[in-house]
């Protein structure tokens, strides 16, 4: 059977024009996709049932029990943590909303290590966005800063910005004027008409260079600013200047280097000072496919982006302070519940090692390096590939993830609303 | 089968002529009937105050801009915060609080019916997300047109009927109420980083005006017999000299419908503007209620704001901007593909500012000089002029002259030169203020056939019982206790089921969403228009198939379906 028009929840993108064939329960080929794409829906292999771990290695156990563990772990927990929740769908991340409030938790999501700064440094200045086909219809300039779309989000640059044709730039691959601005020649740059290599920890410098550029302050630029030119720098100020309509993408080259969150308010900052010109807009390369959404869905429910604490009983946001690996660091956490991403892999070691000291909760469709700090790792659906729900892409836009296949895994939702039952069932009796 | 009892109620009920009569009210399955059981549950109120639910017919509590609001400002979350209690989930936030934040506030305020101002089409499925998060009222959508690819293709074939069409088809796809245009044309030439002066502008690249947009879409809109009209932002918001954009805009106007305006011109005190620049803006309120008084075609809303801190946040993208160019504060825009834009930015209404001084009359004059209070509704474009939480102190406003002199006596000296407010002499009666908040919206949104607005039999039981004994309180002297009446209901009622009881909400809520579905005939449909969906797919970037907001998301949709008239 053939399937059109799948989502890949894969990578921000959420490219929506997939084609699938089906066997039965298998998924056989992927058109459209990009090898990350392929990837997720061909190599999917799953844990058989919930596991729980032994003195001597893992065993097998029922969802009821697992879910009971689970329950009864976090119920047993002063200062709990849910963390996660980014490549999973928004009707789970709203049941964990929900499970944090009801036990006074702290509920972050992996914006924590990925575009946190992004999110701090719009609740400074704000955010001059808009949908990705804006860009794809209008931009005549493309700045790629501190990212590699060729291999993190492989068909950026064909849907949405250098190669994709749009209404205003039908002949895209020559209208386009593509920047990329890297500490390193990347695959990106192949493609590239302008490249400046910033030395590492000098993107704030060259954006405040810019800055002074378009204002008309170039008198003030010295001869090299961090590794680029001065003649370069005026050059590419032009170019912005000059666009009908420009945009820039960022990536963690941006947030997780040196001067971190300042760094994007700065590149906003520029942003805004372009739009007194000419229009230009500045959006987050964001990484999971539904770490957008896991944002969005804590801030209508909490107010807050990432790192919610509701020990007080009010939602209360410190990041530094509420963030999850912050409260991993510090050892102050004594249980927790990992959904739908892989901390194992990305925490810093020290806050990694104290998620193996306590009691952890995985649940997600697969084997991954958080299970071998776990206690008990229960696998369900994977959202867009047996399961349906809604994910928000990195420009905002909410896209229905398909269910394709049937596998018999409960959905995460399902889990996760039977642990928020027992939760209520035990603590009071309304 | 239940039944509910309202024993003793003073109610004003202004779409049955009924004007503060002591009566009962039954209620049995949602509904009002003629009378229940003796085993119905029973509440006195001992004389209060009882109004159908209140409606607030245009308000930005739910999607992708709302959301982005609170994401941006953490201030505002911290401002205003309650635990977990009983019911009631955590709320954050004051001018933009948590959706139910948003709705545990209404509903204590006895508001049980809300329409979402603006929702871009593309970003339906987040509007109707945070609907169901909204849980205590009913809700619609006003959908966004203003610039509609498409919209303006067919405008510019002067296609009346395919226009229909394709307001048709979109508002089914996305499960909207009606027609939106924000600022039309306006939105598109932003996509560029220009705006339009005037609504005899073109739009850049697509040749058509704002005047046609608008008088094409107010046909289309009658064409489709939708309950409520073309819901109108119009051009130049916020520009000092702006009213005489409003007037032309009003002048557009032909009276097409018996049962309701051909036009609502929404947050109308921002679109009053005389002088031409900041320096020499002042009041034109007059020459607006003018118009609308002598154009029964015409409805507003008021736009009020009230003095404290807020977030603008509008479809409006430009006007956005210019705004940050004036306050240079936090700045948010977001344009959406073939369809809109939209921009955020946080302001302080200050009694400091002689212009915030004579915004805030420019409202109350619309609102008093308006003869037909059906014709001026209040609301504050909320939180754009204020958050709805401040709805009482306006309603004490309109009703005390007294009240009024003594807010005038603190704003900025020149305020008096620049406006009319102070010789306004109107106190407007309980009856007008139960237009204004709930009969007016009602028939306005063309609501009232679902029930809305009224407490006839048959109504939907959406009840607001306040703690006022409007027969022994002078409005005009004793406008605390109206403000402090209309903040707390000691009931409020949805669908027949006590939701909210001196402000704390007692139950899980369980809204409805409507949305209208109008059927066109298949020689008109666009679905199947080759034409359009090769546009569809060549530039939007989302394929058509995913584009259609599904069921799932309107767990208690109700669909009103309605014809195409050839």
């Amino acid at each position: 059977m053939i399937v059109s028009d799948v989502v890949c929840p894969f990578c921000g993108c959420l490219c929506d024009d997939l084609e699938l064939e089906v066997v039965g329960d298998r998924i056989v080929r992927v058109k459209n996709g990009c090898s990350l794409a392929e990837a997720t829906f061909m190599n999917d292999t799953r844990l058989p049932a919930p596991i729980r771990r032994t003195t001597t290695g893992w065993e097998e156990i029922s969802y009821d029990e697992a879910v009971k563990e689970t329950a009864d772990i976090l119920k047993d927990a002063d200062r709990p943590l849910l963390y996660g929740w980014s490549s999973t769908h928004g009707e789970s991340q709203s049941v964990g909303v929900h499970i944090a409030e009801r036990i006074g938790a702290v509920i972050d999501n992996t914006s924590t290590v990925c575009h946190g700064p992004s999110i701090l440094a719009i609740q400074e200045v704000g955010h001059p966005g808009c949908t990705l086909g804006q860009v794809k219809n209008r931009a005549d300039v493309i700045i790629y800063w501190g990212c590699n779309p060729t291999e993190a989000h492989p068909r950026h640059m064909s849907r949405y910005t250098t190669y994709a044709t749009g209404f205003f730039v039908p002949d895209a691959h020559m209208e386009r004027t593509v920047i990329v601005v890297d500490t390193r020649r990347n695959d990106t740059v192949n493609i590239a008409d302008e490249f400046l290599q910033v030395e590492p920890g000098g993107d704030y410098a060259v954006l405040s260079a810019l800055r002074a550029i378009v204002r008309g302050k170039e008198l003030v630029i010295p001869q090299k600013v961090a590794g680029i030119s001065k003649e370069q720098l005026i050059r590419v100020a032009g170019i912005c200047k000059n666009a009908k309509f420009g945009a820039i993408f960022f990536g963690l080259g941006l947030t997780m280097s040196r001067g971190k969150y300042k760094n994007v308010r700065n590149a906003i900052e520029l942003t805004d000072e372009l739009n007194r010109h000419t229009k230009f807009v500045i959006s987050p390369m964001r990484g999971h496919g539904n770490v957008y959404g896991s944002n969005e869905v804590f801030t209508w429910m909490t107010g807050y982006p990432f790192a919610v604490d509701f020990a007080r009983g009010i939602a209360f946001y410190n990041p530094g302070e509420t963030t999850a690996v912050d409260i991993l660091r510090r050892g102050e956490c004594d249980a927790a519940l990992i959904v739908a991403s892989d901390p194992g892999a990305n925490f810093p070691r020290t806050a990694a090692a104290h998620l193996a000291k306590i009691p952890t909760v995985v649940i997600d469709p697969h084997v991954n390096a958080t299970t071998a700090l776990s206690r008990i790792h229960i696998p369900c659906t994977a959202a867009g590939i047996d399961a349906a729900g809604t994910a928000y892409r990195m420009d905002g836009v909410p896209i229905r993830l398909k269910k394709v296949i049937e596998r018999g895994y409960p959905d995460d939702a399902v889990i996760l609303k039977k642990i928020y039952d027992r939760l209520n069932g035990g603590w009071d009796h309304d | 089968m239940t039944e509910l009892l309202v024993k003793n109620a003073c109610v004003i009920d202004p779409l049955n002529r009924i004007s503060m009569e002591i009566m009962d009210i039954s209620i049995r399955d949602g509904r009002i009937v003629d009378s229940v059981s003796a085993a119905a549950e029973v509440i006195d109120t001992h004389g209060c105050l009882t109004l159908p639910g209140g409606i607030d017919s245009h308000s930005h509590v739910c999607g992708t801009k709302v959301n982005f609001g609170r994401y941006m400002s953490p201030e505002d979350m911290r401002a205003g915060r309650t635990p977990r209690s009983g019911k009631m989930h955590v709320t954050s936030g004051y001018y933009v609080p948590t959706t139910y934040g948003n709705s545990y506030r209404y509903s204590r305020m006895g508001y049980t019916t809300v329409l979402e101002g603006a929702m871009a089409p593309l970003e339906a499925r987040h509007t109707h997300e945070e609907f169901t998060a909204t849980p205590h009222q009913d809700m619609l959508a006003n959908t966004l047109f203003d610039g509609n690819w498409a919209i303006m293709e067919a405008v510019r074939d002067r296609d009346v009927r395919r226009t229909a069409a394709i307001v048709a088809w979109t508002l089914s796809a996305v499960k909207g109420y009606s027609i939106k245009l924000t600022n039309p044309g306006g939105t598109e030439a932003w996509g560029w980083g220009e705006d339009l002066t005037s609504i005899h502008d073109l739009v850049p690249n697509f040749n058509v005006t704002p005047a046609e947009i608008i008088t094409t879409m107010i046909q289309a809109n009658e064409l489709l017999h939708l309950p409520h009209s073309v819901h109108l932002h119009c051009n130049n918001l916020g520009k000092p000299g702006n009213y005489q954009t409003t007037l032309e805009t009003f002048d557009l106007v032909p009276d097409n419908n018996n049962a309701r305006q051909t036009l609502y011109a929404t947050h109308a005190q921002f679109h009053s503007y005389g002088g031409t620049t900041w320096r020499d803006i002042n009041s034109q309120a007059e020459e607006i209620a003018r118009s609308v008084n002598a154009k029964p075609q015409i409805v507003m809303d008021m736009g009020q704001i009230m003095f404290g801190r807020t977030m603008t946040m509008t479809a409006d993208g430009p006007m956005e901007f210019n705004l940050y160019c004036l306050h240079h504060n936090k700045w948010s825009n977001h344009d959406v593909e073939l369809e809109t834009g939209s921009g955020i930015i946080p302001v302080l209404y200050s009694k400091k500012s002689l212009v915030n001084c004579v915004m805030w009359a420019i409202g109350l004059e619309l609102a008093l000089l308006t003869r037909n209070p059906y014709q001026c509704l209040l609301a504050t474009d909320n939180p754009n002029g204020a958050p709805f939480v401040k709805y009482p102190e306006i309603i004490g406003l309109l009703m005390s002259k007294r009240y009024r002199d003594e807010e005038f006596a603190t704003l900025h000296d020149g305020t008096g030169q620049r406006t009319v407010v102070s010789s306004l002499d109107r106190e407007m009666d309980w009856n007008e203020i139960a237009i204004m908040t709930r009969a007016g919206q009602a028939q306005a949104l063309g609501i009232t056939a679902q029930g809305k607005g009224h407490l006839g039999v048959g109504a939907e039981a959406d009840i607001a019982i306040y703690p006022i004994r409007c027969r022994d309180v002078d409005p005009a002297t004793e406008y605390r206790k109206v403000v402090e009446g209309f903040q707390k209901t000691m009931y409020t009622i949805k669908r027949g089921r006590v939701v909210a009881r001196d402000g704390d909400v007692i139950v899980e809520g369980a809204n409805n969403t409507f949305w209208v579905n109008p059927s066109v005939p298949d020689e008109f449909s666009v679905a199947s228009d080759p034409e359009f969906v090769k546009k569809f797919e060549e530039y939007y970037t989302v394929r058509m198939s995913n584009y259609p907001v599904q069921d799932v998301y309107l767990p208690r949709g109700k669909c009103i379906r309605t014809e195409m008239n050839l």
